[in-house]
């Protein structure tokens, strides 16, 4: 993808990120507080027999953090705990540089090369991690 | 100034996070290496000679370090791992003893973490209170402030020297004859004034004192722990082993050395010791005075050519400091640090450890950039350049 419209988009989904607000009581919220850097998100999850029903975020963070967990949500919006955990799977590959299937990644493609900024690393993945967590554990 | 004497500065980086740690000068890695390769025995260890060599140049640092300090003994002087440890042991070492249920210990909002949390656990452990000295406008102590705390509770006041955020100094003498008056004991957090401000634990009327090397332009690892003698006698150590006892029998019997030594168990950091030795001598042969006026200068020139920048939020304009503290509007301080990173320009963005001042800040993550002597006004000049062309941020460190 070209450069300019990786940034773009990184940019926009930074600037006016559509999911973030905080939700209500009917979410699980969970801060994704980063030691290393000092982004601090709070995610809000609806998760109802087994698919995630929607997703917010609020917080202070980087641009890389704001603007890949707006499209991460977006994007696991709709789909069941098992494809959302596949997605972030492979959307860690793809930040640890390793092989991942780009298809599945949609507009979270643009942040292929961030991985080769070692600072911007804990960025790119702190609310990924934070959801993979939750996923993986909760009953919902 | 003193640029040629930094190895480092030679990779033309522009090093603004002095508060964080300062760089080292060649004297200091070669104290280090000639104790390596000179004359590395153990300290207090040896009947031979390299180890009397070792012995005296540690028991020289404590000299130096009590006339830097301007302690009146050397047996007053603790080495440790850095402020962290001091603080440490002071909270949990002596006041963990000395303080009772409901005693009162002052403290402020913009203290290190290191002169937070412990009290936080000491409050846990034995009920004690912790309470804050409310800040005003500059974010500083002010006596009224600090008198208006005291209560008939309070028995300890533990506050930085130099604070690590804002950079304002505080009253230390003033505070401690009106804490003294009161009977309540002064804790000062001098690792952010160490290297830029003269401080005199006689003369201030200081009880305890912590520092670290590495901000010092000495080694990490190595930090000090200064108490009037009195009161370090009672302090119980929180390492018991070698180097610390007279004697011990197999019946349990343990009978433990004078101070200082029976506060540092173990083999010390000798490296950092004979580190921390030179990195005095460098400080004292350039002068604290020399160094404080021209950190104050460049500062001031800081301020003055970042408030031309309207795109800039500054927060401690009027702070008499070596720190600013400031981000683009609309920009988030991590971002504006890795803009800047791009022209090997070195700030700290963030929170600073004093993660609980953004409830008077207003703001929870800033950029800092806290000087040291050998920035210049030419690397002043850099980054303003540098942030007059910011409105390319995005495209550069995306």
């Amino acid at each position: 993808m070209d450069k300019d419209i990786k940034r773009s988009i990184i940019l926009d989904n930074y600037q006016n990120p559509n999911k973030k607000k905080t939700s209500g009581d009917d979410y699980i919220k969970i801060n994704t507080r980063n030691v290393s850097c000092i982004d601090n998100l709070d995610i809000y999850l609806k998760v109802k027999n087994g698919i995630v029903e929607d997703a917010t975020f609020e917080g202070e963070a980087c641009v890389i953090s704001i603007s890949s967990t707006n499209i991460l949500i977006n994007l696991i919006v709709g789909k069941n705990k098992n494809e959302a955990i596949n997605i972030i799977d492979n959307y860690l590959k793809m930040i640890n540089e390793e092989d991942y299937d780009k298809d599945l990644l949609k507009e979270l493609n643009v942040f292929d090369d961030t991985g080769r900024q070692p600072s911007r690393i804990k960025c790119a993945t702190l609310s990924a991690c934070g959801i993979r967590d939750f996923l993986s554990k909760d009953n919902h | 100034m003193n640029r040629e004497d930094f190895e480092i500065l030679r990779n033309g980086i522009i090093y603004f996070d002095n508060g964080a740690t300062t760089l080292k000068p060649k004297c200091v890695r070669d104290a280090i290496i000639k104790y390596y390769d000179e004359y590395s025995a153990n300290a207090h260890r040896g009947d031979y000679k390299i180890s009397s060599i070792v012995d005296s140049l540690y028991e020289e640092t404590r000299e130096k370090v009590k006339n830097l300090i301007g302690a009146k003994e050397s047996s007053e002087i603790v080495f440790t791992s850095g402020t962290t440890n001091s603080m440490n042991m002071i909270v949990f070492g002596f006041f963990k003893n000395y303080l009772k249920k409901d005693d009162e210990v002052l403290i402020t909002l913009s203290e290190h973490a290191a002169n937070i949390i412990p009290w936080f656990i000491l409050q846990k452990e034995i009920g004690i209170k912790v309470k804050y000295i409310d800040l005003d406008d500059n974010y500083e102590v002010s006596i009224k402030n600090f008198e208006k705390a005291i209560s008939d509770k309070t028995r300890v006041v533990s506050l930085a020297h130099i604070t690590n955020v804002v950079g304002d100094e505080r009253p230390i003498r003033e505070i401690s004859k009106i804490a003294h008056n009161n009977n309540i004991l002064v804790v000062v957090d001098a690792a952010q004034s160490i290297a830029h401000k003269k401080i005199d634990v006689q003369n201030d009327d200081i009880d305890f004192l912590a520092f670290s090397g590495h901000k010092m332009y000495g080694p990490t690892g190595i930090g000090v722990l200064y108490g009037k003698f009195d009161l370090l006698d009672k302090m119980t150590p929180i390492n018991y082993g070698g180097g610390m006892n007279a004697m011990f029998t197999k019946d349990g019997y343990v009978e433990l050395r004078e101070i200082p030594t029976r506060l540092e168990g173990g083999t010390p950091n000798i490296e950092g010791v004979l580190g921390l030795n030179a990195a005095i001598s460098f400080i004292e042969d350039i002068g604290l005075d020399v160094i404080n006026t021209y950190e104050k200068k460049l500062r001031n020139y800081l301020i003055n050519e970042l408030s031309k920048l309207d795109f800039i939020e500054l927060y401690n304009k009027n702070v008499n400091s070596n720190i600013v503290v400031f981000n683009i509007k609309g920009v988030f301080a991590q971002d504006t640090a890795i803009y800047l990173d791009k022209y090997n320009i070195c700030v700290r963005a963030g929170n600073h450890c004093a993660k609980i001042l953004d409830s008077i800040f207003k703001v929870g993550n800033t950029v800092r950039i806290s000087l040291s002597f050998y920035n210049s006004k030419e690397e002043v000049d850099l980054l303003i350049n540098v942030l007059k062309n910011s409105e390319n941020i995005w495209k550069e460190i995306i």
